[in-house]
């Protein structure tokens, strides 16, 4: 009896915990979807009578799009790097999560400055927003998809071989499917991040449910029904999200013992089933891939810094890196706790509610920056207010505004954003681990930290170090809640790129713009060495 | 393991002091100022340092897009630190009045000030025009001589001009709709949807860009973007040299015509500082640096334009109650949606 007393506390002890967590992250949330409290006949009429089909149908087209080209990108990037050896492979399996740095919105600014000086052609079109959104995004497949394919058991591999099964109907019959979890979760971000996007699709002119967004809020003067068009997209994403878990509810996959590392990789000469694509072509495809996305563009951003640096302004420069390094670093150790602890709450404790409320924190992601920023700024805004009414009645004197306009603002509303980026890598991890690991721990009279520090860590740790870079690079190109809710005299990288790029002066841009991508290499190089 | 994990520990533990003492830099102090602005920071920033360095009035900025800093403004109600707004565009200026985020501005203004809130809930720093811009090569620069002439038959695909979230062309729009009624203005989008040479897409500078390269002959762009072009990098400015301004109704009611202008927050609390800085923009000194470094037209008359503007011409331009093109901007918005102009 004692013994299911403490066991009960301490399950409820994880569903406080979760609820906690997501109860705060879904405020921000919550104030956008409040906007529904009053609705507006003749706006809502005129938008359904002009704009809104084609907002939809642009947002759907360039969500599916930027899904489908960043699904085929990172599975086959992935499974070629896991799978087989090929010239470069050392080299490519880290370097192709490099685009990742590189902000959609600048990729796309680089390219059509680049085709406007050849005269080649105009990239400015739902295609080319789906081509540059593809190639900056597929690295959220490829990593999480990397991290499924080299952790998948040699020994279905080798099964399969002693049946017969090629190469080609292995990936298709058995690694795919194991993998889809992760596929799927890859492809959800980038396609949320497609959908929120703004940048890309305001320069190329395609009015998508975001510009629709601004244009009813900045042209209209309409906010609440911008709050209400944003809360529409939230509830959609949320839709889908649920859709995809149901569907796989009663899938689950387990690994059950870290791969050996001569494992992972195939060669022609070890396995009897050849690959599908020659190893040449997956040299050259990897490459191409790499300079497309990468290679290419920072080259020019570097040729069009050149001219632009001033050694007199090194100072002011050197302040932009180390506040978007501190910013970007922070933000990620404390995105990943949460993350952690949410997807504990969701493993230990057995509330029904549980699963569902961590979705609903994790929402985030879908809602443009601005939109979120004004989510964030209600709720603080309140609590400034009644933190000065009990600071007057106790002191008789104003505090003045202690979160609204503060780094804890900021961060806070990085923390709602970018929660789902992290979350969404530790739960894949976290699912893969077999919960009678848990239960032969326990059982053994160990404690819950230390199955987590000795047996969920390990194997926990390339989830984590993904979840990391992925954070640190996404709050290191954040541009539009960090322009709401930035600190007087604060400014980051992305600010600077972003006023240079929108007031049309590409080249003075370049400079923010390629540092963004040297910052943002620094980790995926230092923690892809330590995933290995 | 242990390490990494009091890294952690030790980094978490710092983040709210970080942040704690970072924030720091919003209380309130005597002799500082702090400011929203619209404008971005490298076309503000110069003056506001000298501003400083003369008054020794410590300035502090934040640069954001102005609905959004409005919106920031608003939430953070009577504890909100602003005392200065900024911004590029009458419409948000008279938005932040009837949100109750502005009041009247005491300093002495001079007297050749006269783009200004009637209740001086704010003032006009400089002006900005919307002209037309040819290609003389391909056009006849006597055949348009009025916005009207843009809609006619024989510009059929030739005209370049950006999307109507724009805020510019919404000023520009919801000016004609004070000028010449909702039915007339309705069909002069329609007219100008019909005459399209593409999408609308990308900034003012790739419209100008577009007339040169031929993909269209005729753009709408403002004075600033083609001063700016005319004075950048070679290839730039070969561009921007091969096309020529066209200023639009001179013969009645004038090029439209746009501000960038400043407020005093509402809930100000260094309201002197805040005056003093409106003066010090409307002097000679800072009025002529707008003019010669970002290319905008002075509203103080007596102060020489840079040679670029001189080169452009003088021009005749609209004299409409400017709060009004504010009022009526979501109005054209959607007169603009309904002529299916993107």
């Amino acid at each position: 009896m004692a013994i299911i007393i403490s066991k009960w506390r301490e399950l409820d002890r994880w569903f406080f915990i979760g609820a906690l967590i997501s109860v705060l992250l879904a405020l921000p949330v919550l104030a956008i979807l409040l906007s529904y409290s009053s609705l507006s006949a003749d706006l809502w009429g005129h938008l359904v009578d002009t704009t809104l089909a084609e907002y939809l149908t642009n947002s759907v087209l360039l969500t599916l799009g930027v899904g489908f080209g960043s699904m085929l990108l990172g599975v086959t990037l992935a499974w070629c790097v896991t799978q087989y050896s090929f010239w470069g492979r050392g080299v490519f399996e880290w370097a192709l999560l490099l685009p990742l740095a590189m902000p959609a919105y600048i990729m796309a600014y680089t390219y059509t400055g680049m085709f406007d000086q050849f005269g080649w052609f105009d990239s400015r079109s739902l295609i080319g927003a789906i081509t540059f959104m593809s190639l900056v995004l597929y690295p959220y497949v490829y990593i999480l998809a990397k991290t499924a394919f080299s952790s998948q058991q040699r020994t279905y591999q080798d099964a399969a071989a002693s049946l017969g099964v090629t190469h080609a109907q292995y990936f298709f019959k058995i690694a795919l499917p194991i993998a889809r979890p992760a596929v799927f979760t890859g492809m959800a971000l980038a396609m949320m991040e497609a959908l929120a996007d703004y940048g890309t699709v305001a320069y190329f002119g395609i009015s998508t449910f975001t510009t629709g967004i601004f244009r009813t809020w900045f042209g209209m003067g309409e906010m609440q029904l911008a709050s209400q068009l944003a809360g529409a997209l939230a509830l959609f994403v949320l839709l889908v999200l649920s859709l995809e878990k149901y569907s796989r509810k009663n899938m689950r996959f387990y690994q059950t013992q870290t791969p050996a590392k001569d494992n992972t990789i195939n060669t022609y000469t070890n396995t009897e089933a050849t690959p599908f694509i020659s190893p040449l072509l997956m040299s050259v495809g990897c490459f191409s891939v790499l300079a497309i996305a990468f290679i290419i563009p920072v080259l020019q951003l570097c040729v069009w810094a050149w001219d632009y640096i001033d050694i007199s302004m090194m100072d002011e420069y050197l302040t932009l890196v180390s506040n978007s390094f501190l910013l970007a670093f922070s933000t990620s150790l404390l995105i990943i706790v949460l993350a952690l602890l949410l997807s504990y709450a969701q493993r230990f404790s057995t509330h029904p509610h549980v699963s569902g409320l961590t979705q609903f924190a994790a929402l985030g992601y879908a809602i443009p920056g601005t939109v979120l920023a004004i989510g964030v700024l209600q709720p603080l805004g309140w609590l400034d207010e009644q933190i000065n009414v009990v600071w007057v009645f106790l002191f008789d004197e104003y505090i003045g505004l202690v979160f609204s306009g503060t780094f804890v603002a900021l961060i806070f509303a990085y923390c709602v954003r970018f929660l789902s980026v992290a979350l969404h890598n530790t739960q894949n991890g976290l699912e893969r681990i077999k919960p009678n690991v848990d239960d032969a721990v326990l059982s053994l009279g160990l404690g819950r930290y230390r199955i987590f520090s000795r047996i969920h860590l390990p194997l926990l740790k390339k989830s984590i170090l993904a979840a990391g870079i992925l954070v640190f690079v996404d709050v290191l190109k954040e541009l539009p809640a960090t322009l709401i809710l930035r600190p007087f005299n604060f400014n980051t990288l992305a600010v600077k790129a972003f006023e240079y790029a929108t007031d049309e002066r590409l080249l003075a841009a370049a400079l923010p713009s390629v540092t963004i991508v040297l910052v943002g290499i620094i980790p995926v190089i230092l923690l892809t060495r330590a995933m290995k | 393991m242990k390490k990494i994990a009091s890294l952690y520990i030790l980094s978490l533990l710092c983040t709210p002091l970080w942040a704690a003492n970072l924030s720091a830099d919003n209380r309130i102090v005597e002799s500082e100022l702090n400011i929203y602005s619209a404008r971005k920071e490298a076309l503000i920033k110069p003056l506001l340092d000298k501003f400083s360095a003369q008054y020794d009035v410590k300035i502090n900025l934040v640069t954001g897009k102005a609905d959004a800093l409005l919106a920031r403004a608003k939430s953070e109600g009577k504890f909100s630190p602003v005392d200065i707004i900024i911004t590029t565009d009458v419409g948000r200026l008279a938005r932040a009045k009837s949100q109750s985020l502005t009041q009247p501005i005491t300093a002495t203004l001079p007297d050749y000030v006269t783009l200004k809130d009637q209740e001086s809930h704010w003032v006009a720093l400089t002006t900005r025009n919307r002209p037309i811009i040819i290609n003389p090569l391909t056009v006849d620069a006597d055949s348009i001589t009025s916005y009207e002439d843009l809609i006619k038959p024989e510009f059929k695909g030739r005209v370049c001009i950006r999307s109507s979230s724009n805020i510019y062309n919404q000023s520009l729009v919801a000016a004609m709709l004070i000028q010449k009624g909702e039915a007339q203005t309705l069909a002069w989008s329609k007219g100008m949807v019909e005459n399209f040479a593409r999408r609308p897409k990308g900034g003012d500078r790739d419209q100008i860009k577009a007339v040169v390269s031929g993909v269209c002959d005729i753009a709408v762009a403002n004075t600033y973007y083609l001063a700016a072009m005319r004075n950048a990098d070679e290839t730039t400015q070969a561009i921007a040299n091969q096309v020529k301004v066209i200023w639009p109704n001179q013969s009645n009611r004038g090029v439209h015509l746009n501000i960038s202008g400043i407020s005093v927050a509402k809930h100000a609390k260094n309201t002197l500082a805040a005056n003093l800085l409106i003066e010090y923009m409307l002097q000679k000194d800072a009025q002529s640096w707008y003019a010669n470094t970002n290319h905008e037209y002075p509203v103080d008359p007596s102060i020489e334009w840079s040679d670029t503007l001189k080169a452009m011409g003088t021009f005749k331009h609209e004299t409409i109650e400017l709060n009004q093109v504010g009022e009526l901007n979501g109005q054209a918005l959607r007169i603009m949606d309904k002529a299916g102009w993107r």
